[in-house]
């Protein structure tokens, strides 16, 4: 069998963008804030991977390190965000994000 | 070889952001999301990024999803959710179209174009390492770096005057995180929160008018207006007890 197909970065970069666009998406739809994160961490998933695709074509660790800190930075968002929602979800018990459309406690 | 795991690994990865925006229970939609994780960690191992696949895998799939898991759990809000909520009109078709001008404009322009839109030729030798990635072992074996060594890099590059102010800032992100993750949490007495401020009074009042009518029924006086003023008597007692 000859699949000898070259998997170049541009199948990379459609994956890429094919997620984040899910992530995306997700985001405008669902209502319930927690998936509204996970959608979001499909997204920085998505930047992650276009970074390391780069970052192996142009032969540089540039990507992977970018990739590294945004690691660290969606820990940390991830934890301060979920932090934000259980604080909302102690006075607001109704999982919806229209109940905290006006920023008041 | 490449080419058989970057489908596989793209199914999976495609399969859970899927699930993710599809599933209704939040529960299932973290566990799509690991799958994804799982997928794009394929993915990094393809690259090369090995240092990063094993990242990946700890910290998202066992740190974050976790995470996720346990607010899940906690808040008990892993009931389906009833998509019908539609507050703004048409506010789900509208996001159906933007998602999918998003899409083509992220694959049919910038993935199509992307050796224009970078402006940047590929270079030779990883040129030679994308085409001739299949066909023969013993040109790929030699182009690859071993994972060690990848390890090492990243290691170098970390705590090279390039980005060690960088992982000096991550430091003190992550201290930010834990404190404020700490205070958002934490049961506050402040005025915002109601249970403290509005239940005790009418608890009291009640407890009062208890008091009031037993000592009625004893004394036997059946006069309206005398209640009124030996309730206020007995708030201000309490009152003043409480201001002790």
């Amino acid at each position: 069998m000859t699949f000898a197909m070259a998997i170049g970065t541009e199948y990379y970069l459609a994956l890429s963008a094919l997620l984040f666009t899910i992530g995306a998406g997700g985001l405008l739809v669902r209502r319930n804030p927690l998936i509204m994160f996970m959608c979001i961490e499909l997204m920085l998933n998505a930047a992650n991977l276009a970074f390391v695709s780069f970052g192996k074509e142009m032969n540089d660790l540039g990507g992977q390190m970018s990739v590294l800190f945004v690691l660290v930075v969606a820990a940390a968002e991830v934890v301060i965000g979920l932090a934000i929602v259980v604080a909302v979800m102690r006075r607001r018990p109704k999982a919806s994000i229209d109940e905290v459309s006006v920023l008041r406690g | 070889m490449e080419a058989i795991t970057f489908f596989i690994a793209a199914l999976i990865a495609v399969a859970g952001a899927c699930g993710v925006v599809f599933l209704k229970n939040p529960v299932h939609a973290a566990l799509s999301l690991v799958a994804t994780l799982f997928g794009v960690a394929i993915h990094f191992i393809n690259l090369e990024a090995y240092f990063l696949a094993a990242v990946q895998v700890i910290v998202y799939a066992g740190a974050i999803v976790i995470l996720f898991l346990f607010v899940i759990m906690l808040l008990g809000v892993d009931r389906a959710e009833s998509m019908e909520s539609d507050p703004i009109i048409g506010q789900r078709q509208v996001a159906l179209l933007a998602t999918a001008g998003l899409l083509i404009l992220g694959i049919f322009i910038g993935v199509a174009f992307s050796g224009e839109v970078t402006g940047v030729p590929p270079i030779e030798a990883q040129q030679s390492t994308f085409e001739g990635g299949l066909a023969i072992d013993n040109g790929t074996a030699s182009d690859k770096v071993p994972p060690q060594e990848n390890i090492k890099e990243i290691g170098r590059a970390l705590f090279s005057t390039r980005y060690v102010f960088a992982l000096e800032i991550t430091a003190l992100l992550l201290t930010i995180g834990v404190v404020g993750a700490v205070v958002l949490t934490r049961k506050t007495k402040s005025e915002l929160d109601p249970i403290p401020v509005v239940e005790p009074p009418a608890l009291m009042r009640n407890f009062e008018e208890e008091i009031e009518l037993t000592l009625n029924e004893d004394e036997e006086k059946p006069i309206g207006e005398n209640t009124d003023p030996s309730i206020e008597d007995l708030s201000n007692d309490e009152l003043e007890v409480n201001g002790e």
